[in-house]
């Protein structure tokens, strides 16, 4: 893919999210490490070197725990409902999975700061809207198949939102800009 | 800020922005690198009044930008051939041009190419985001685009340098060389032979994000990856087969198959393409 980077394909986002902390906390040299779905992308680096590095990756061994961070939550989303149904169970119950779960950021897109946040178990997997809202607001917090999400600021969305959080995802100000960066494991509270 | 306003922008065009090298070291986190599109013609601004690789320049969009001067200015315009006058008497286009304060500066419409850029001697100062002064057109991150009434700080110049005997910009043909991107094996049998020496129309709403190409369509396989990084230059396949070539705002991950990369140095060329205009694809 040109002569400057190079896609690692991988089993999965937490196999993606684990390569690309090693490889930061091995600094491999790189302009830009970013894990995705089942991929993770070097950008800037001379490809053989990536090549001649991944034998050291100690793939299969859990990523090392990052930062913990709780997430105050109103359950009031519209969609709330509709995830009950979904996984045929009370709205109570889908509060109750979702704050016992501990979900952890593997890889961010869509927007900065929007992490895609995994855990929650493969069978409460739900489909998007079949049409996207025209806005979401900041601080929704959404599931869509089995990831969960919280929108940084107010978009377009297609994903099933559950509640709300005044949590500030985004700040270029802090020294982390994203509350959620790869590696960051999260607890949601219920409040309200 | 320890700069002193020195400019005022009295009309921006469509679209100005400030525009430095860009970020680097925050696509994990979402953030698009942006940075000047024509980036050999926002350096050469920035060399002619002396400054350094990081100033932050002023890049235009097809009509150009009207500013007035606070106090005495160096300045030079490049990229896309416009006419540049400081009030109605014309000066080089590609010069350093020093301007003293109280004069309407006018960057006239492109005519040809799309961006123009304004390098001031001192450099543009604007407080950096995550490490950069440009302006990301995708998630805004970085200072917010050129309005009316926008008052522009410069730092203090050094010493504008001698002017070259000659300014030699070298004409680029609309050619876009391609290496193979990570899912060339997604194109049908013989469409990636195909892509070499077919033409494409630039569509009107390529934007600093990308530039949307419009031609025979790019035979490939149905469906949609999961997510994935992906690199400026990216030629991105979507199901219409009409190919996009990721620019410097690019969102930082993609579900649609990248099938090529534009060789780097070509990128600039993608910078000045007009909607409408026609471009040549060469596979390398």
């Amino acid at each position: 893919m040109g002569p400057r980077a190079c896609l690692v394909e991988l089993e999965d986002a937490v196999a993606a999210a684990s390569l690309a902390a090693w490889a930061r906390a091995a600094r491999l040299p790189a302009e830009e490490i970013v894990p995705a779905a089942a991929t993770v992308l070097f950008d800037g680096v001379y490809p053989a070197s990536v090549e001649a590095a991944l034998p050291r990756w100690p793939a299969g061994g859990e990523p090392a725990a990052g930062p913990l961070v709780r997430v105050a939550v109103t359950y009031d989303g519209p969609d709330l409902e509709r995830v009950a149904g979904h996984w045929g169970c009370s709205a109570d119950e889908v509060v109750e999975q979702h704050t016992s779960t501990e979900l952890v950021a593997l890889f961010t897109g869509f927007a900065p700061g929007f992490s895609y946040l995994g855990g929650l178990p493969a069978h409460r997997s739900v489909p998007r809207l079949s049409s996207p809202r025209p806005r979401v607001e900041a601080g929704s917090v959404a599931l869509a198949g089995s990831w969960c999400g919280i929108y940084p600021a107010a978009s377009p969305g297609g994903w099933l939102v559950i509640g709300t959080t005044e949590a500030v995802l985004w700040d270029p100000a802090r020294r982390q800009p994203a509350l959620l960066a790869p590696g960051t494991r999260v607890r949601f509270e219920a409040v309200g | 800020m320890s700069g002193r306003v020195t400019l005022e922008v009295l009309d921006p065009g469509p679209l100005a922005t400030l525009q430095d090298r860009g970020r680097r070291g925050w696509a994990h986190l979402g953030v698009p690198r942006a940075g000047a599109l024509d980036r050999a013609a926002a350096g050469l601004a920035r060399r002619l009044v002396g400054g350094t690789e990081d100033d932050a320049v002023v890049e235009t969009t097809m009509s150009g930008i009207v500013l007035r001067t606070r106090r005495a200015v160096t300045l030079a315009v490049t990229g896309a051939p416009c006419e540049v006058r400081l009030g109605r008497r014309p000066v080089a286009h590609a010069a350093a041009v020093t301007v003293p304060a109280g004069v309407v500066v006018t960057v006239g419409p492109a005519i040809t190419g799309v961006r123009s850029y304004v390098a001031v001697a001192g450099g543009i100062e604007v407080p950096p985001v995550l490490g950069s002064r440009s302006t990301d057109t995708l998630a805004w991150v970085g200072p917010p685009r050129l309005a009316p009434g926008t008052e522009l700080a410069t730092g203090v110049p050094g010493a504008v340098p001698e002017p070259p005997a000659a300014v030699v910009v070298r004409p680029r043909a609309p050619v876009l060389r391609l290496h193979r991107g990570p899912r060339a094996d997604w194109l049908e049998d013989g469409a990636w032979g195909a892509l070499d020496g077919a033409a494409y129309a630039v569509a009107p709403d390529s934007d600093r994000i990308g530039l949307r190409l419009d031609g025979p369509p790019i035979r490939r396989r149905d469906g949609e990856l999961p997510s994935e990084g992906v690199v400026l230059g990216a030629v991105q396949v979507p199901p219409s087969g009409q190919p996009v070539v990721f620019l410097a705002d690019h969102p930082t991950t993609g579900g649609y198959p990248v099938v090529a990369v534009v060789a780097d140095d070509d990128l600039d060329v993608c910078a000045q393409l007009r909607p409408g205009e026609e471009v040549t694809l060469r596979v390398l």
